[in-house]
């Protein structure tokens, strides 16, 4: 099924029978059970006459310290997706599990950065006070969280609008406000809806490398949703494809690229050709 | 820069014209129902300025404050339980529904002829009246608060409080605003009625009494006084909430540029 596979660990599609014996001596290392599993997860929205069923029987795990992107056509049901594992939306049959433990609510471990980002930011607050918000209650020391925020805020290249509101910016400006606020809470398990879709190329490729950096830095475990293929082969260990409807996983695909990637010399590698063109024939090829 | 000159010129130059005209028209009228405006000063200050300052004036003044200030805290904080306590929301929904339809105004008599007139009692129909429409506004603000803050901040595990300090309240805060400047009309409206319809000390009983004793001037000084608090009060009002919501102010300016 997964003919490409150079990484032997890679558990294809639809394979539910993966435990944590199977992906020993992977490159995740020894034993760990994957951080983030999902196993045989359905969403149906509504019931009766209106239920619309968007999720079928998906199953895919992310390991501690891995960048796995998704991809998958528009409205397939990614962000249903994202809201089952955040635990905003309960799940119709399955689970989402972190650690083994079942995801009931949101996860003290984890940030979301919403798709629709313009919505997601308060317009009563500025930049740095977005950024603060849910850094209050964890009750750091002041400098700390000062600290935190001007990290993040330049990490976005946002610093000189700090004390601008989110309405007085361009639509990928409040995009990196968004993206800020996740990166100075700090959670252990990212997850990003699309997050580089509306800013110039020069910044999604600053942001692309600020992601691998902070997995890097903090040892953080990132899942990305994009439309962009060149992007999840470029950012992922591995790229989990989609297909319609409702959303199942088509494939697995693991991408074994050297490890600091850089933007220049890690895009014109011949292997990485070669995986986009997997990904791709993947996402093309009729389900 | 030019264009806004104009307008605040127009704005503060149009009632001073009125008020010219008015003084111009007046000014040989022997007319008792229509007093030069000259005379309807000379009373307006003699009356409400010394004799009556403390004993009337005062009291209209604190009813009011007093009344839409404990509306204002109960209606929000009413509007909050009941947008969010699901039990308090079906016992309380048909009720909201009914008076959203009613101006008010309307409610005034109601109240008037429910509880009577003593002092306590009027500061009762103030706060009665001035409640709903905070209420009702509040109630509206809360549910329409997008869903996408609530998602926030459920994954950002804010707490309780700070979701409805931090959240609920500034979203739902232009529309709680808008409800509350009804509110202020409409308890300014009940203080003047309460005392009209039967009080012997206020504002309004005072105008009432001149008008019933044939003293037009004195009756137009006290239209002049309440049409004087009025508007001081909504510009309080107004100045209050461009600070408060500079935000939304801002944001709309913006999106309509
Ligand atoms: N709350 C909801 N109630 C009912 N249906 C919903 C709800 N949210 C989403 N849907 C439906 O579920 C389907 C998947 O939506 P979703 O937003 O998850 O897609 P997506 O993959 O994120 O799309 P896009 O790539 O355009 O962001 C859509 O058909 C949508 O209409
Ligand atoms: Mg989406």
């Amino acid at each position: 099924m997964n003919t490409t596979d150079t990484n032997p660990a890679l558990n294809p599609a639809g394979t539910t029978d993966m435990t944590a014996d199977s992906t020993s001596g992977n490159a995740g290392g020894a034993t760990a059970p994957p951080r983030l599993e999902v196993t045989a997860l359905s969403k149906t929205y509504g019931s009766g006459a209106n239920a619309k069923c968007v999720i079928e029987d998906l199953t895919f795990t992310v390991n501690t310290g891995e960048v796995v992107c998704i991809v998958g056509p528009s409205g397939v049901g990614k962000t249903t997706l994202l809201k089952c594992l955040a635990g905003l939306q309960p799940a119709t049959s399955g689970t989402a599990a972190i650690d083994g433990r079942t995801i009931a609510g949101p996860p003290p471990e984890m940030a979301l950065v919403f798709q629709d980002y313009s919505r997601s930011l308060m317009p009563w607050l500025t930049v740095r006070k977005n950024v603060r918000l849910p850094l209050r209650h964890l009750h750091l020391p002041t400098q700390e969280m000062n600290q935190r925020i001007d990290t993040a805020l330049e990490a976005v290249g946002l610093a000189h609008a700090a004390n601008q509101y989110p309405w007085q910016l361009s639509g990928g400006m409040q995009q990196r406000v968004a993206i800020a606020r996740a990166l100075a809470y700090r959670p252990e398990i990212l997850i990003m809806d699309e997050p580089f879709a509306s800013v110039d190329a020069q910044t999604r490729f600053e942001l692309e490398d600020l992601c691998l950096k902070i997995r890097e830095d903090f040892g953080m475990t990132i899942l990305v949703v994009t439309h962009d293929i060149d992007e999840a082969v470029y950012l992922s260990d591995r790229v989990v494809v989609l297909g319609s409807k409702p959303a199942r996983v088509l494939d697995v695909i693991g991408i074994d690229l050297p490890a600091p990637r850089d933007q220049i010399s890690t895009r014109s590698l011949p292997e990485f050709a070669e995986q986009r063109t997997t990904v791709l024939s993947m996402i093309r090829k009729p389900a | 820069m030019n264009r806004k000159l104009i307008n605040w010129g127009l704005g503060i130059g149009t009632p001073l014209l009125l008020v010219a005209a008015w003084w111009a028209v007046s000014q040989n009228s022997t007319n008792t129902f229509f007093p030069p405006l000259a005379t309807i000063l000379e009373r307006f200050q003699a009356l409400w300025l010394f004799d009556h300052f403390g004993s009337d004036v005062l009291l209209s003044l604190r009813n009011l404050a007093l009344g839409y200030a404990l509306a204002t805290v109960i209606g929000v904080g009413l509007g909050f339980v009941t947008a969010l306590v699901p039990v308090v929301r079906w016992a309380l929904d048909p009720l909201i529904h009914f008076f959203r339809g009613i101006p008010p105004v309307a409610l005034v008599p109601i109240f008037i002829s429910l509880i009577g007139f003593g002092i306590e009692m009027r500061l009762v129909s103030i706060i009665l009246a001035a409640l709903f429409p905070t209420l009702i506004a509040t109630v509206d603000g809360i549910r329409s608060v997008d869903p996408s803050l609530k998602d926030v901040s459920a994954v950002y595990r804010l707490t309780r409080t700070e979701k409805l300090a931090q959240v609920y309240l500034p979203a739902a805060g232009p529309q709680i605003a808008a409800g509350m400047q009804v509110s202020l009309q409409v308890a300014f409206i009940v203080m003047i009625a309460s005392e009209m319809l039967g009080a012997s000390q206020g504002i309004g009983a005072m105008t009432l009494l001149a008008q019933q004793s044939f003293m037009t001037s004195d009756m137009w000084a006290g239209i002049l006084l309440l049409g004087v608090i009025g508007f001081g009060a909504n510009m309080l009002f107004e100045l209050a909430k461009n600070k408060v919501l500079a935000w939304y102010v801002g944001s709309r300016r913006l999106a309509k540029s």
